[in-house]
């Protein structure tokens, strides 16, 4: 038990971060609230990908001429790195458009919390 | 032109045009909508050219910056993807067309940002067709589904709430998507389609594969608004403005559909999907589920855009329904459905857009038979989709009901056949509903009328919607006529081809 929990520690925090997410995008009532969890889920994703690509003893992936190209093992995979760069920039943009979104709901009904909203919806 | 650029032209018109349509609009308004319609109708020449080239001398692959494949991105022309560009770029041109006399009534003064928004998505959703490369693909995903919640945002004052929270499920949708892909790429470790397809078969065992191809397909599913994950379609379509419902709601979830089709038969094998983790079969089951729910909201529904939205959550299970035959059969009814429901439902949202214009509402209790003597041409579009949509032979909605039922009885399932049998008898439940009404009902039927009395006609004046909106309309349901004639040439010329070769 013990050797799992410090084998897979990263991962088992992940997953707790990924349900604490979700649970609050389910159960939060407050708008403001469901981007702040709506954010945790993805920036959980990102950080996903990122722990997988960690190697034990590996470097960043820059030429290093006194250790030649021939061994790959000591290079991390670059790729996960840059796909992430993209999806943090979707992220971004994903949180602007959800502002602009409850901005303008806040304008109409003046609250953000959802059952008065829809109380102020009928 | 060499037709080895056609997959990057498509999406590269509709990208620039989305950046361009700004800055024409500050010279003159009016150019915005001349772009987009320009645009698209060029991106449907390109599409038409891609599939006759496809067609006739095999997939074409374009590698972006000459990148070779396995490393570099590559876009695909293959028969699928070709057919579903050159129907959702016809879709959009007419749709667009349309647009010209709805967008100023609806959403006055927002012209530019929704034509440049409309562009974005289109360019979003052909790059999703197009691409051969699963992250890419996610990045086109959500390209598509952000232009879609501001389209969508765009409308009465309850749209901003719908397409909130179409927004957050929409992310979840996506993050499920990206967290199954690493499982997916640390696995095999290769994005590219082609690739991971020589992969997969070597790791598809262990369980990170199992998990993270469930993962994705979860998330693909929620885009695609499979049962029991539709819950923000009927909000988000019914209080969107109607060119941007008649935009996505054909178009949309039927790319999700798209990929959903692509992730399960090609990149993955059949076999592994359907008889070691049950995924065809879960799909197919509820889409099932999802015929028979959709079907019934929609008969309770007493708004037109509603009782649409809700027939939609139906349509879709006949995708994911033929996806669960996982044969021929289903294969060929869930393309063809992908066809003949983009043209139905384009064809029955424009009608709720024309009255919209001319009546102000599209409530179903006070249609009555004035609208029908008014409004002639836009009725008899309205009564041919929803003939088509009940699946009555002419037309092109029961061929692909046919052929979903011929896969079902070929693998003896007799609830998938159930289902398709019922859920005619509920279409033809509320589309009958409101043909009576607009055919048969007179303008004051309170009940209290002496029988004897032979009801004078009044005159009505003819108040049909412009020919601006009236055209695209039509030409959608002459569309569901041709298309039901010429079913058997579009299956042996264009379907027959993109079956793949593992089913």
């Amino acid at each position: 038990m013990y050797d799992f929990i410090q084998g897979y520690y990263a991962y088992l925090f992940l997953a707790t971060l990924f349900v604490i997410g979700l649970w609050g995008m389910m159960t939060k009532c407050n708008l403001m609230k469901k981007i702040m969890s709506m954010s945790v889920v993805q920036s959980t994703t990102i950080l996903f990908w990122i722990v997988s690509a960690y190697k034990d003893d590996a470097r960043v992936t820059v030429l290093d001429k006194s250790l030649g190209v021939d061994n790959p093992d000591i290079y991390l995979n670059p790729l996960p790195h840059t796909l992430m760069l993209t999806a943090i920039v979707v992220a971004v943009v994903t949180l602007g458009v959800s502002y602009a979104l409850i901005i303008n709901i806040y304008r109409e009904y003046n609250t953000l919390d959802e059952p008065t909203l829809l109380e102020r919806m009928k | 032109m060499s037709s080895s650029q056609i997959p990057v032209l498509i999406p590269v018109t509709f990208l620039l045009t989305a950046l361009l349509i700004p800055l024409l609009g500050l010279i003159n308004r009016s150019l915005a909508q001349v772009s987009a319609v320009i645009a698209s109708g060029l991106a449907l020449v390109f599409s038409y050219l891609g599939l006759q080239a496809v067609l006739s001398q095999g997939r074409i692959s374009y590698h972006i910056g000459g990148w070779m494949p396995p490393l570099g991105i590559e876009f695909i022309l293959d028969s699928l993807s070709a057919f579903l560009c050159v129907v959702f770029c016809g879709i959009t041109l007419l749709v667009l067309i349309y647009g010209k006399t709805s967008v100023a009534h609806e959403t006055p003064g927002k012209d530019i940002p929704f034509y440049s928004l409309t562009m974005l998505l289109l360019g979003g959703l052909s790059g999703m067709v197009m691409t051969g490369d699963l992250f890419n693909l996610y990045v086109f995903l959500e390209i598509s589904a952000l232009s879609g919640y501001a389209l969508l945002g765009i409308g009465n004052r309850r749209a901003s709430l719908a397409a909130f929270r179409y927004l957050t499920l929409g992310t979840a949708g996506a993050s499920f998507y990206l967290l199954g892909l690493a499982f997916i790429f640390y696995s095999a470790g290769t994005l590219n389609m082609a690739d991971l397809t020589q992969m997969l078969p070597f790791v598809q065992d262990t369980r990170p594969v199992s998990i993270g191809l469930v993962l994705m397909v979860l998330g693909v599913g929620l885009k695609m608004a499979l049962f029991p994950m539709h819950a923000w379609l009927p909000d988000a379509y019914t209080y969107a403005s109607s060119t941007a419902t008649a935009l996505i709601a054909p178009i949309g979830t039927k790319v999700a559909a798209y990929v959903l089709l692509r992730l399960m038969f090609f990149v993955a094998d059949p076999d592994y999907m359907r008889h070691d983790l049950h995924l065809t079969q879960v799909v197919g089951y509820l889409g099932a589920i999802g015929i028979i729910w959709g079907s019934i909201m929609a008969i309770c529904q007493k708004e037109l855009k509603r009782m649409l939205a809700f027939s939609s959550v139906a349509q879709v299970g006949y995708i994911a329904l033929g996806i669960g035959l996982a044969s021929p059969l289903g294969f060929i009814g869930a393309v063809l459905h992908i066809l003949n429901h983009a043209c139905m439902k384009g064809c029955l949202f424009l009608f709720s857009g024309n009255l919209r214009l001319r009546l102000g509402h599209s409530t179903i209790p006070k249609f009555s038979d004035t609208l029908s003597r008014s409004m002639p041409w836009s009725s008899a579009a309205f009564a041919l989709a929803a003939i088509s949509m009940i699946g009555l032979p002419p037309t092109a909605g029961f061929f692909s009901k046919w052929y979903l039922a011929l896969g079902s009885i070929e693998q003896s399932n007799w609830i998938f056949l159930a289902v398709l049998l019922v859920s005619s008898l509920l279409n033809a439940v509320y589309f009958f509903r409101i043909m009576e009404k607009i055919y048969l009902k007179p303008r004051n039927a309170g009940g209290n009328d002496s029988h004897g009395d032979a009801q004078q006609p009044v005159a009505v004046a003819r108040n049909e919607a412009p020919g601006t909106m009236l055209v695209p309309t039509l030409t959608l349901a002459v569309g569901l006529l041709v298309l039901g004639i010429m079913n058997a040439w579009i299956i042996t010329h264009v379907i027959h081809i993109m079956i793949p070769s593992g089913l």
